[in-house]
């Protein structure tokens, strides 16, 4: 053991740190297509405290370090560019608190939206967070951290803006609370204090790691059933979103479209899922989206799916794993996807141009978008399943992707989790004093430059 | 190199392998172990085939990454993809070519060089097998049932005392079977998945040549372990009816064979791999313990399918790749077991039997957790 | 529709001479008329005809264009299944019931399934009845190139297609089709002493299709009484049986899939069925959940005759 590895095993103790060639071969990579760079070293804190020393031990090293969640971004987001600690977090992996009568949790940064899920199941069964469709290994805080969306995101927002309060490590080795957890014992909200947390999401950690998190829960009904209705024209897509959560009766709203089966070929299927406590409110519910669609019924150009109750279960998963199982779809064992935020009403340009790419390369496609927040946006997924046994199919689909993150920006969206040179894009067009300020925030939180290096930097 | 190679690539490292079906806990033992990547089914997969592509060479370390799979089959029960069934036969088949390479860790060598040498993994004397069985009838032709006993039962304290429970179950019970005695053969499942094919091929014909010298029709193993490679894999060698204990134990009580008195306690049943997963059988333990009077079954929350196993697997009850931590599997189990506030932990496996009475000691739970074979249970309340 | 027999006759004209009819805008689609007509007129392939030729949408166009691409073959369908030999049961669209062909019921049978054995009624559905005649010979021909004498149809709609509706248009078919039911009875009658009687009340969901093979009918009658189970006397049952509703909804005429299904689960309920028992995958599919809600079991009939030789079902 080198002096580095020798003092992170006298932090975690010597079974959760390694420099062995195998761990640092794995955690070199996500299962996206970003070339692999390995770190120093894999350690696995169990406590803040523990987080702290590693960071302070980096700090007086000039050591990188980048913190991991599930490692399921795809994008790379937590492929050490530059060598150091990879930070696995899943060990911390306590659920703290739940209030429910405020509905809020508190975890730690390891706890898997899969434990979560099962956890309020279990025990609050009357209140859910918003699952992602990431597989249930991701973390809860990691889909955060990146801005991710759920199954609740069309009600309520990204899963960010449902943090009540964060417990960080800065850069420099500070322990932080920020929200109302820092003045009060309760994480109900960040305001009405200024908005730090802002500071820590979508940053990718390169500005502290989030060690705790309080987040919101919200109503969990008894039954939840889906209506799928779909069209073939996609510029009609986004009155159809437009009409549905105008009702505001619509729990999740996806929008899907996939050249396989042959069952969804030619066709643009919008998944929306209703919940309630009895099949009264299910079916005023569902009334209310039918009649808010029936200009588009009494045309014939679009209608109502007739589903099969396999299909139903399928969708109606949380977490769907069919979205998960797109990785087999060229028995390659992978996906990457460009998920794009983009304005509703730039739908039918986007898929277009997906079309258009996945004919160019010669790679088949998945698309899926979640509307987020009542229509405000959406998260559209340019999707390309790969084959890693082949180079040729892999060059092709890294260039179908890289073409992707281009379009979303020409279209007017912002590429969600980006890869590092879709960052660098992002940061070509962006507002200079917006990126000044980016990089102040930075090198006043990073004055060593030590958080998760190679991201955001212009 | 087998076909494994074409295919490992296909694993996405989703992580569901880790977990069972409601993702409460982590479900894969050597993951729950160490907690690195490394030791998920996804990460051994990749390394896997970094190592084909010869990104990574064979080290002592990834010899023991490939080797603490206790081959539960979490994974292929949880694996959302179309190869899943396929997962632990590539392990397996992977274990094969390293064997081949002789690229083994000196724990798996040892393993396997005392079943081949010694009959039994420890390396004791073969005389040694049938000590614990003087008075046991032996088997002879036209018995109805061979009782094999395996390793486990055969020179593990803890084994021996469940192997006699259910001897004198079939007794009590006028059954016709007979043992081996120290004519057995190790049964060579955990040989079989470790990858040492030749070995394992050396086993089966020994056994079942055995058996059809004697004309064996029935064997009633006391290990999920045996009765798994015995029906599933013996076959080409031989043919024969093969029943795990349990399941004739759960006939026996049908017939009224056996008069059961009351027990009023707590039990909770732990569902081993080799008969659960691989297997399919749940419910023929649960029916025994159901039919003795008093008994109230309390399951865990990871029951059937989704069983964490006791990290006993792929000889493991031996080398114990997976001790020596808190986070040992059957420590974590039996805590589980003690939360349900059940008093018995029952089992119906030698190997759960030995990792589970450990765990309880290193626990410190001995007088407020009992671990018991069902044969054990059933023993104690049969007149 | 709820029309007098006047104006129901003014509107059969019309369609006979080819002209346009509000029927055309407001059939169901569910085969009644065909079994109703005892002249064997076929008046519904008359007005899905018509509804084709002018260019009526019964259902909306992505719907219809689903199911279109849902026929075609893929590469993973299979045209040939050498080593198929009778008797052969063939299962058309419904793959996930490979797994219950099993057991005494269908020992030695070989099974043909996919888009290469799609019997196309469906598009009846959805006004497009070219596309029947468009594929079917070469489905007939794919049959026939198995040199099968016989083949079982476990969905009753294929066995309508190669009887009912290729007598309809002239269309040879150079193969006896066996129905399932006629099948069923006919094993079971040889395995009879190994039938325990069920015992059970069960309410039939009789599917469009049966509606153009009402001689066959039955033999749903003949299997109960020999499996020990009652058929409830109840309102919608035999001629006047409801449809499920799955092709209600597909037209999006959601009060009337809803006014549908109730009255005919309702019917069930106040019959007192413990059973709903079905002939069609896709009234299973389309049905269940209902039934289910109201305490009643759904189940296949070929399970249901398995249940009564004792055999294990896997859900």
């Amino acid at each position: 053991m080198d002096r580095v590895c020798e003092r992170l095993a006298r932090i975690v103790g010597e079974n959760y740190v390694s420099n062995m060639k195998e761990e640092l071969y794995i955690y070199s990579q996500d299962p996206g297509m970003m070339e692999p760079r390995e770190p120093d070293y894999v350690v696995m804190p169990k406590t803040t405290v523990e987080v702290q020393k590693i960071v302070k031990l980096a700090n007086e090293e000039k050591i990188p370090v980048i913190p991991v969640g599930g490692s399921l971004s795809l994008s790379g987001l937590v492929i050490p560019h530059k060598g150091g600690i990879v930070l696995d977090l899943k060990r911390m992996d306590k659920i703290i608190e739940v209030n429910e009568r405020c509905r809020y949790v508190v975890i730690e940064a390891g706890v898997t939206t899969g434990r979560l899920k099962a956890y309020l199941e279990k025990h609050y069964p009357r209140l859910r967070f918003s699952i992602p469709d990431a597989p249930p290994s991701a973390t809860v805080v990691g889909n955060i951290v990146i801005h991710g969306q759920g199954h609740l995101s069309q009600q309520y927002g990204f899963n960010s803006d449902m943090v009540t309060g964060l417990e960080v490590v800065l850069p420099t080795g500070e322990i932080c609370k920020i929200g109302s957890c820092s003045v009060s014992p309760y994480w109900f909200s960040l305001a009405p204090l200024p908005d730090i947390a802002g500071l820590f999401l979508g940053w990718f950690g390169t500005t502290g790691i989030i060690t705790k998190l309080g987040l919101r829960l919200y109503p969990r009904k008894k039954l939840r059933d889906i209506e799928v209705f779909i069209v073939e024209d996609p510029h009609l897509v986004p009155d159809v979103v437009y009409r549905v959560t105008h009702t505001e009766m619509a729990e999740d709203i996806f929008v899907n479209a996939q050249p396989y089966p042959p069952i969804f070929k030619d066709i643009i299927m919008m998944g929306i899922c209703i919940t309630g406590d009895s099949e009264e409110e299910l079916e005023f519910k569902r009334r209310m989206i039918w009649n808010v669609l029936r200009t588009y019924i009494d045309s014939k150009e679009g209608g109502f799916m007739m589903t099969t109750p396999d299909v139903k279960r399928a969708l109606l998963e949380m977490p769907i794993t069919g979205t998960t199982r797109f990785a087999d779809v060229m028995k390659g064992g992978g996906f990457e996807y460009c998920g794009p935020i983009i304005p509703v009403e730039k739908y039918p340009e986007a898929y277009k141009k997906l079309l258009e790419l996945s004919s160019e390369y010669g790679v088949t496609y998945g698309n899926t978008c979640r509307v987020i927040g009542r229509g405000h946006c959406m998260m559209f997924a340019f999707g390309y399943p790969f084959n890693r046994a082949d180079p040729d199919n892999m060059e092709r689909t890294k260039k179908a992707l890289h073409e992707s993150n281009v379009a979303s920006l020409d279209i007017g969206g912002v590429p969600w989790k980006p890869e590092v040179p879709a960052q660098k894009m992002i940061m070509a067009r962006m507002d200079k004093n917006t990126l000044e300020l980016m990089k102040r925030i930075k090198r006043f939180l990073d004055p060593n430059g030590i958080m998760n290096p190679g991201n955001w930097e212009g | 190199m087998s076909s494994y190679t074409k295919q490992i690539h296909r694993c996405f490292r989703c992580g569901y392998c880790k977990f069972p079906s409601d993702y409460a806990e982590y479900n894969c033992p050597s993951f729950s172990r160490f907690r690195f990547e490394t030791y998920s089914t996804g990460g051994r997969l990749w390394l896997l085939w970094a190592w084909v592509k010869k990104e990574v060479e064979w080290s002592e370390n990834l010899a023991k990454i490939m080797f603490s799979c206790v081959t539960c089959k979490n994974c292929v029960e949880h694996c959302p993809m179309k190869f899943k069934d396929d997962i632990v036969d590539w392990i397996v088949s992977a274990r094969k070519d390293i064997i081949e390479k002789g690229a083994v860790l000196s724990s798996v060598r040892d393993f396997l060089n005392n079943i081949h040498k010694y009959g039994n993994p420890w390396g004791e004397a073969r005389g040694k097998r049938a000590v614990w069985a003087e008075d046991v009838k032996r088997y002879k032709p036209g018995d109805e049932f061979l009782f094999y006993v395996g390793c486990v039962g055969s020179y593990d304290e803890r084994g021996q005392r469940m192997a006699r429970s259910f001897a004198e179950l079939l007794e009590k019970a006028d059954v016709s079977y007979g043992i081996l005695g120290s004519e057995e053969e190790c049964d060579g499942n955990e040989v079989y998945v470790l990858g040492e094919m030749g070995l394992f091929q050396e086993l089966a014909r020994k056994n079942t040549g055995k058996f059809k010298e004697l004309n064996v029709k029935k064997v009633v193993t006391l290990s999920p372990h045996a009765y798994n490679v015995m029906k599933n894999k013996y076959p080409r060698y031989g043919t024969f009816e093969v029943f795990h204990y349990t399941e004739v134990l759960l006939k026996i009580i049908q017939e009224a064979k056996l008069k059961l008195s009351e027990l009023n306690v707590e039990v909770t049943y732990h569902d081993p791999c080799f008969l659960g997963r691989y297997n399919n059988i749940y419910e023929v333990p649960r029916k025994i313990l159901k039919n003795i009077p008093g008994i109230k079954l309390v399951e865990m929350d990871r029951n059937r399918e989704n069983s964490f196993c006791c990290g006993g697997g792929s000889g493991n009850f031996v080398m114990d790749l997976l001790g020596g931590s808190e986070e040992s599997p059957s420590r974590i189990r039996v805590k589980e077991a003690y939360e349900t506030g059940a008093e018995i932990l029952a089992v119906a496996c030698p190997s759960c039997l030995t990792m589970f009475e450990d765990a309880v000691k290193n626990e410190g739970l001995e007088k407020e957790l009992f671990v018991k074979d069902i044969s054990e249970l059933l023993k104690e309340v049969s007149k | 529709m709820n029309l007098d027999k006047e104006v129901a006759k003014i509107e059969m004209q019309k369609m006979v001479r080819g002209e346009n009819s509000f029927v055309l805008y407001r059939c169901v689609t569910c085969y009644a008329c065909e079994e109703y007509c005892k002249r064997g007129n076929h008046p519904f392939y008359l007005i899905s005809d018509l509804q084709e030729k002018n260019s009526i949408l019964p259902m909306p166009k992505p719907l219809i264009t689903q199911w279109i691409n849902t026929g075609i073959p893929t590469k993973k369908d299979i045209r040939e299944f050498w080593g198929a030999v009778e008797p052969v049961i063939s299962l058309c669209l419904f793959p996930e019931y490979i797994n219950s062909i099993e057991g005494k019921l269908f020992e030695g049978f070989s099974i043909v399934v996919g888009r290469y054995f799609f019997c196309q009624l469906a598009y009846l559905h959805f006004g497009r009845p070219s596309i029947i005649r468009e594929r079917l010979s070469s489905i007939i021909e794919n049959i026939a190139n198995h040199g099968f004498q016989e083949i079982v149809f476990f969905h009753d709609e294929c066995y309508s297609t190669f009887t009912s509706y290729t007598q309809a248009y002239g269309i040879q078919v150079p193969f006896r089709s066996v129905h399932l039911f006629e099948y069923l009875y006919g094993r079971l009658r040889e395995l009879e002493d190994e039938i325990s009687p069920l015992n059970v009340k069960v309410a039939y969901q009789r599917p469009c299709s049966s509606r153009l093979a009402p001689e066959k009918e039955h033999f749903v009658d003949d299997i109960f009484n020999l499996i020990g189970v009652e058929r409830v006397e109840r309102e919608y049952d035999r001629e006047n049986s409801l449809c499920c509703g799955g092709i209600i909804r597909g037209q999006q005429r959601y009060d009337l899939f809803v006014d549908v299904q109730r009255r005919n689960v309702v019917d069930m309920v106040n019959a007192e069925a413990e059973y709903c028992v079905f002939n069609c995958p896709m009234c299973f599919a389309s049905l269940s959940e209902a039934v289910v809600k109201r305490d009643i079991k759904p189940i296949m009939m070929h399970e249901l005759c398995r249940l009564a030789l004792g055999e294990v079902i896997k859900s």
